[in-house]
C-alpha cells in the first residue's frame, strides 16, 4: 500500500533548542492526528532521541514531519537526515548498549521499539537518515 | 545555587519539581543544586516530582537516575514521584533500566516511603 503525505513540515536541527522544537512539533501533529497519550508519548520520545542524535553526532541536519495515510490508516512519519560521520556498525548500534557521551546507547534501539516502522540508512563519511512511522490504532 | 529548578524544604525532606525542559546546561546545574542543598540542609530524603513531564527520553531519564544515585552516595534517600502512565510505558518499552531508582505514585506516597525507611531523622 502506497503512502500519501497529507501535511509536511521541515525543521532544521542546528542547536540543542531545536531538539525541543522538533519534539513539540511532533507532539502537536500526533495529537491532531488523534493519537492516544501512550502513542503520542512513544512517538514524541522516539523523535526526541533521534533529533538529539543529529545534534550530538552530526551537529546539523533536518527533521521532516509528515501526516501520512496508506489507504486505510493514518499516521505520522518523521524523517531525520544528517550529513554527519555516519554509523560504522549499524547492527551493533541497533542492538542497543552502544553508549556515547551522556546517553545509554538507547537512542536508536529504543526508538525502534517505540514505533511501527523504522528504517535506517547510514554511510560512513556521508551521513545518516532514519525514518520512523507510528500509525494511529483503532 | 543557580536556581534553575526550585528546591523546597519540607522538614527533613527536600522536594524538587522538574517541569522545565532539561537541556545539557540546566541538567548539570540542577544536579549541582540538589547536591548542595542536601549538604546544606542535612536532608534525609529527596523527592523528585516529575508529574509535570509528559515525555521523558533516555537523556532526561539518565539525568534523573543519576541525580538519585548522587543523592544516595551522600547518604540521602531519593524517590522519583508522579511518573505518568505513558512515561512509564515508554521507558520500559524502549528498554531504559530505571530499576535502580526508588519510585512512588505521588508526593504523599513518596513522603510515606521516605518516613518508613529512616523515621525521618538523620542518624548523627
Amino acid at each position: 500500500m502506497s503512502i500519501t503525505t497529507r501535511e509536511r513540515r521541515e525543521m532544521p536541527v542546528e542547536c540543542e533548542d531545536d531538539v525541543i522544537l522538533v519534539r513539540r512539533a511532533v507532539r502537536a501533529i500526533a495529537e491532531q492526528t488523534g493519537f492516544d497519550t501512550f502513542a503520542s508519548a512513544a512517538l514524541t520520545t522516539a523523535a526526541s532521541e533521534l533529533t538529539r542524535n543529529i545534534w550530538v553526532h552530526a551537529k546539523k541536519g533536518v527533521a521532516i514531519i509528515e501526516r501520512v495515510e496508506n489507504g486505510e490508516r493514518t499516521g505520522v512519519r518523521v524523517t531525520f537526515r544528517d550529513e554527519g560521520p555516519g554509523i560504522a556498525d549499524v547492527p551493533r548500534v541497533l542492538a542497543g548498549g552502544y553508549s556515547t557521551a551522556r546517553s545509554m546507547g538507547l537512542g536508536l534501539s529504543g526508538s525502534k521499539r517505540l514505533v511501527d516502522d523504522f528504517a535506517l540508512q547510514s554511510t560512513v563519511g556521508t551521513g545518516t537518515t532514519v525514518e520512523i512511522v507510528k500509525w494511529k490504532s483503532y | 545555587m543557580s536556581g534553575v529548578i526550585p528546591i523546597l524544604r519540607m522538614g527533613d525532606v527536600l522536594l524538587t519539581t522538574v517541569h522545565v525542559e532539561l537541556r545539557d546546561a540546566i541538567a548539570d546545574a540542577f544536579q549541582n543544586d540538589v547536591l548542595s542543598a542536601i549538604e546544606k540542609s542535612r536532608a534525609t530524603g529527596l523527592i523528585i516530582d516529575i508529574s509535570g513531564l509528559d515525555m521523558v527520553d533516555s537523556y532526561v531519564a539518565r539525568i534523573l537516575a543519576e541525580t538519585g544515585r548522587m543523592a544516595r552516595l551522600m547518604g540521602t534517600d531519593a524517590v522519583l514521584c508522579g511518573m505518568r502512565p505513558e512515561v512509564s510505558a515508554t521507558l520500559v518499552r524502549m528498554g531504559f533500566p530505571m530499576g535502580t531508582v526508588q519510585t512512588a505514585l505521588d508526593l504523599d506516597e513518596g513522603l510515606a516511603l521516605l518516613r518508613s525507611k529512616n523515621g525521618g531523622t538523620r542518624h548523627e
